[in-house]
């Protein structure tokens, strides 16, 4: 499979600290990384794309050991993770779908035992266009009070011919949960669900 | 601190192909955002002085996160800019009292020198605003190898009682710059033009 060129990389760090409510003690912090590389299947059909997988996974590994490093460097402070592709508008919305295992996968190998699925979504968009990178707990997937998100864009990506690639991290719940549901004191951490 | 903050966030861009040509090394850049209540939304007030003051504090921290962002020490930057986004209760005055009259001494401060004018943007808008932050070489304005722009944006800011206020630093210009003029080996650094 061909060699995977980036063209560039947006770190994008947030730090919350109270949305009208209370000033939270640790304010919460969300990190997404950003990876704009070319899509070497843009223009046509390709019908063996799977072996890009591989491809992408020392990238994967680079960025989420970015994203830890981002939130101070020890992997026990994250709580929540997800992850998304943009995809230029000469490639299709397959080409997004590569991104769901060394994405992933990367993440979890960096943060030790995760359990949960990955949240993920993808779309195909222009440059500029904006995802919204879904964030749930990473060892048990009901936990209500980190269903979170964050929105992402490069202003100049992706274009025609490249796929944005996109890991987010968050340390905590929303700084003003408050809807019940399943805790994440409560997690059995058995299913990744519960 | 003066400003209640209610959100800071970072964003690093590295540059590292355009047009599938390698810039060795990459270009990097990075902003530095707070969104804070502004004190005055809502009505006329004639003396914006609290806003000053803010903007004296704001520039300090901002600096430093966007330098350590980079990974750089504050002398090593190369260019630099700042902007700021009224919500839609504030006038564009109150942007101008944050930036204007005390922010950029601390950015100096920071920077080591700083003999150029800060170039600088403001507008009025909603969330998701797109704030474009121009940049300048910080001891030699003309140097065009410098002359760029960054854009930043954050979904839930400016909320309509906020201002968002960023600011912006380089370790290098645009990334294959080739427009000639003033080159940065050739900056005199005594009248902050050339």
């Amino acid at each position: 499979m061909p060699d995977v060129q980036v063209r560039k990389k947006v770190t994008v760090v947030e730090e919350i600290f109270h949305e009208g409510g209370p000033v939270a003690s640790a304010p919460l912090r969300r990190a997404a990384a950003l990876a704009v590389i070319h899509n070497p299947f843009a223009g046509k059909y390709v019908a063996e794309i799977a072996g890009f997988m591989d491809d992408l996974k020392p990238l994967g590994l680079e960025m989420a050991k970015s994203l830890v490093a981002s939130l101070g460097g020890d992997p026990a402070i994250v709580e929540g993770y997800g992850k998304g592709a943009i995809v230029g508008s000469a490639g299709e919305i397959e080409h997004g779908a590569l991104w769901h295992v060394p994405g992933g996968y990367a993440m979890r190998e960096i943060l030790g035992d995760a359990k949960a699925i990955v949240a993920s979504t993808k779309k195909v968009g222009a440059p500029g266009t904006r995802l919204d990178l879904p964030i749930t707990h990473i060892n048990a997937s009901y936990v209500r009070s980190h269903f979170d998100a964050m929105e992402v864009g490069i202003a100049d990506a992706p274009r025609a011919d490249e796929i944005l690639l996109a890991l987010v991290m968050s340390t905590g719940p929303r700084v003003h949960a408050r809807v019940g549901g399943l805790k994440a004191s409560e997690i059995k951490g058995e299913d990744g669900l519960r | 601190m003066r400003a209640r903050i209610r959100k800071l966030a970072t964003f690093v861009e590295e540059t590292r192909s355009e047009m599938g040509r390698p810039v060795d090394p990459p270009t990097r850049r990075a902003a530095a955002v707070a969104v804070i209540e502004n004190p005055y939304a809502g009505k006329y007030v004639e003396d914006l002085s609290e806003l000053m003051a803010i903007g004296e504090e704001l520039g300090e921290l901002l600096t430093q996160r966007a330098v350590a962002a980079l990974g750089i020490d504050g002398p090593a930057a190369e260019s630099y800019g700042k902007a700021a986004a009224v919500g839609e209760n504030g006038e564009l005055e109150h942007a101008a009292a944050i930036l204007h009259p005390k922010l950029g001494a601390p950015v100096r401060k920071v920077l080591g020198k700083g003999a150029a004018l800060i170039p600088s943007s403001k507008k009025r808008g909603s969330m998701g605003v797109a704030l474009d932050i121009p940049l300048g070489h910080k001891n030699a304005a003309f140097v065009r190898s410098h002359f760029d722009g960054m854009e930043v944006r954050i979904n839930d800011a400016p909320r309509a009682n906020e201002i968002m206020v960023a600011i912006a630093v380089t370790d290098s210009g645009r990334p294959l710059a080739r427009v000639g003029g003033l080159t940065k080996d050739q900056i005199k650094g005594e009248d902050g033009l050339r």
